[in-house]
């Protein structure tokens, strides 16, 4: 084995090649050596063999075995989807709510729903269900809702989109008044509300929408005055904007806008339908941006955000 | 050395002469020891008799389970009632830093003792040594005629038996490495019913190969080229080592021993019988000094003796001895003043109390919370502040455990949005999410201690804890 690097000098065999008295040995590399390069050698002929390999004009040489990068993608991704198959079997079948009561299944949901959620809704909600500071959208966290915070009424918003609506009263309110009711507001979430501001606010139509309250009705989308959580800001320039200028308001085009797009119009009218007992009419140019499951997963996900009643 | 003229030639010459000197056998002899009995022979077999536990180790149950299993699936290790999770995977590095210098301390002290009585590669050579010199003769010359000898029905009986005994033990020594990490017992079955896993038949594949070419065929060989350790050894030897050692001041000059010639004055102790070579398990002539080949295995130290005790001379010819002992050096050090020795009892010192803390505090469970970071807080419509934690506890005990969880430790807070208990099965770990709410006017600035509490609803000894922060706007 290492025999051939253990002769004298004087044994080693030469080349023949002698100039000046100095001959050239051979002193060849080890034979384990030298059967290493030509094994190496011969692994690469076979990888040719078997693997894509030589460019050609329109692509390269497909191999033997048929090996490509996606195909291996294809196969792992087909190993993820087998995990995941009889969940999303099981998730088709239940509704939102009973997800919800099952921790396996909710686990799944909220596991798998992550990514859903980052692609399609953190863009304005929040990566966490936590919109950026003044920007407008609602907090998903926390447990004020506008329309209603069960998890029923969370597919349904998800389903239908939102499109609430507050009136300008930039033409109908005198600016002493919008001074009293920003004043009211504000005092109502403070918890010192004055006889004078809620006399204003049932003689100027608010209470319409608001409630007698002032807590809001979840069927209208109409904001909760009496609580800490602001719908927009609570600054008072803010507040005094949203009433001048309302939101969603045609009529005004400084009016806020808040709009959440409608994810599946379809689910959309069967859960209105259900709702009343009906059978569901579809026009056939409903939108699906997401599947029913999808949407189901994602009401389980914001339900679990840290607000779902 | 006194070498005025300057010759470039000759300085060349002479060291490739000193290399053809240097006899190191490069597996073209093969290595016939003969077998002796001694000190050391018996000393060879208690070192060896440990691997039994590595044969027969699988097979102790504890507690309905195999007590010693390396449960991969699983994750798990476990030592009869304890059961040790990846989490404690330091204590498995201090085992590894503990044996690895105690291999030192003991080079430092005594020399190859692992290499002589311990190793793998030792002990199973031998045992297959002992199986051919049986069967083909004790010594080269023995084994040699065998060898020539033309073929007999004798002789290939003795060459099949060898060969079927050394594939039986390559392969019950691949089943054996296999039974740590599988139910010992279930194993047999499966394997004598084609059952087993692909990784059992891998593991008897590759211990098979591998058994049977190193023991059957490479033998000394692995010791001289293979093995990393054979090369550090010089670094552990310092002048107070005891390693088997020729004592040549008293053996030379040898000579042949001829009647009525003990008392001559002119010559050694060593007469020259060639015993210690021949006995020698890597083929190595000890007279020549330290040499790499030695694993001072101390057979030549057998041989020596009992030479010596035919010729009525003392023993120790061949003994082990220091450096500094064979020198006359009066300045031989006590095993504690030498430095290699301190050093590496220290590390053995810290390494074994690491062990022995990480045993005694082996936790039952491991509890972690972990705050989400996305948003820190949540004003509630009350005004109160909600945070969002998970709650992990992993059950390290092989029992189904009811956990409660509850906050302590800030005025106000409340936990939400969780059931009553938790079940946690042996070895998972359920991962929950916590509401934890402060009332508005208790919240104080933008971070407060807090702690989480896991108590073990069946088992209250386990409860623990874990501090975290509660977050709130500035």
């Amino acid at each position: 084995m290492m025999a051939d690097n253990k002769k004298n000098p004087n044994e080693v065999p030469d080349t023949g090649h002698e100039w000046d008295g100095i001959r050239e040995l051979e002193n060849p590399p080890p034979r384990w050596w030298t059967n290493a390069l030509y094994l190496s050698g011969l692994l690469v002929l076979v990888y040719f063999i078997l693997y894509p390999s030589l460019p050609l004009i329109n692509g390269s040489t497909k191999g033997l075995l048929g090996w490509t990068q996606i195909k291996e993608y294809k196969e792992d991704l087909a190993k993820v989807q087998d995990v995941r198959a009889p969940y999303e079997e099981k998730l088709a079948s239940m509704t939102a709510a009973e997800i919800l009561a099952d921790t396996e299944m909710r686990n799944y949901a909220v596991g798998s729903s992550k990514v859903l959620f980052g692609d399609n809704c953190a863009a304005c909600h929040g990566t966490g269900g936590v919109p950026a500071k003044n920007s407008g959208y609602p907090i998903l966290a926390d447990d004020d809702w506008l329309y209603g915070g069960d998890i029923n009424t969370i597919l349904y918003s998800i389903a239908a989109g939102r499109h609430g609506m507050m009136m300008s009263h930039e033409k109908t309110l005198k600016p002493e008044e919008v001074d009293g009711l920003v004043q009211f507001v504000e005092n109502l979430s403070n918890g010192k509300a004055t006889e004078a501001g809620w006399k204003l606010f049932n003689e100027k139509g608010c209470v319409g929408c608001h409630g007698a309250d002032a807590k809001g009705i979840h069927e209208l989308g109409s904001a909760n005055l009496t609580d800490k959580i602001w719908r927009f800001s609570g600054a008072p320039e803010e507040v005094r904007y949203t009433i001048l200028h309302g939101v969603n308001d045609p009529s005004d085009p400084l009016t806020r806008v808040a709009i959440m797009p409608a994810w599946n119009e379809k689910l959309a009218v069967k859960l209105e339908a259900e709702k009343w007992d009906e059978e569901p009419e579809y026009e056939g140019d409903e939108t699906q941006r997401l599947s029913v499951t999808e949407i189901k997963k994602l009401a389980v996900y914001v339900h679990q955000l840290g607000g779902g009643q | 050395m006194s070498q005025t003229q300057t010759n470039v030639n000759d300085d060349v010459t002479q060291i490739y002469e000193e290399v053809s000197d240097w006899h190191v056998n490069t597996g073209d002899q093969k290595v016939v020891a003969k077998r002796i009995k001694g000190r050391f022979r018996l000393r060879k077999w208690i070192g060896m008799s440990v691997w039994l536990i590595f044969f027969l180790g699988p097979y102790i149950r504890w507690n309905g389970h195999q007590a010693i299993l390396f449960d991969i699936p699983n994750r798990q290790f476990n030592f009869f009632q304890l059961t040790i999770y990846p989490q404690d995977i330091w204590m498995l590095s201090l085992t590894l830093l503990f044996f690895a210098i105690l291999l030192a301390a003991v080079t430092s002290i005594a020399g190859r003792v692992f290499c002589g009585y311990f190793c793998f590669q030792t002990v199973w050579t031998d045992i297959y040594t002992f199986i051919e010199t049986k069967l083909e003769g004790d010594s080269p010359q023995k084994a040699m005629k065998f060898k020539k000898a033309p073929w007999s029905l004798d002789k290939v009986a003795r060459v099949l038996t060898k060969h079927s005994l050394w594939i039986a033990i390559a392969l019950i020594t691949g089943i054996s490495f296999a039974a740590w990490f599988t139910d010992a017992y279930q194993l047999w079955p499966e394997i004598f019913t084609l059952q087993a896993p692909l990784p059992v038949w891998i593991a008897m594949a590759v211990f098979g190969v591998f058994t049977y070419i190193f023991a059957g065929f490479m033998r000394e060989q692995v010791c001289f080229w293979l093995c990393p350790y054979a090369r550090l050894q010089g670094v552990m030897y310092d002048q107070d080592t005891i390693l088997p050692a020729y004592d040549a001041e008293r053996g030379e000059p040898r000579g042949k021993l001829k009647k009525g010639q003990l008392e001559d004055e002119s010559k050694g102790s060593c007469i020259d019988c060639k015993v210690c070579v021949a006995v020698c398990p890597t083929g190595i002539d000890i007279r020549k000094g330290q040499q790499e080949g030695c694993i001072t295995c101390g057979m030549c130290i057998d041989a020596c003796d009992s030479i010596m005790d035919k010729t009525n001379q003392p023993r120790g010819l061949i003994r082990y001895a220091s450096y500094k002992e064979l020198h006359h050096d009066k300045n031989v050090l006590v095993m504690y003043k030498r430095p290699r020795v301190i050093i590496y009892s220290l590390i053995l010192l810290t390494a074994l109390s690491g062990i022995i803390y990480g045993f005694f505090t082996l936790s039952p469970t491991e509890f972690q919370v972990i705050h989400d970071r996305q948003p820190l807080y949540v004003r509630l419509s009350d005004g109160s502040i909600q945070n969002k934690y998970t709650l992990k506890l992993l059950n390290k005990t092989k029992n189904p455990i009811e956990v409660r969880y509850d906050v302590l430790g800030l005025e106000g807070a409340t936990l939400h949005d969780m059931g009553d208990t938790i079940t946690v099965q042996p070895g998972k770990v359920v991962p929950v999410t916590a509401l934890v709410r402060v009332p508005g006017d208790k919240v104080q600035n933008g971070l407060m201690p807090i702690e989480f509490k896991a108590v073990v609803l069946n088992n209250s000894a386990i409860s623990t804890s874990y501090e975290s922060m509660f977050m709130a706007p500035e």
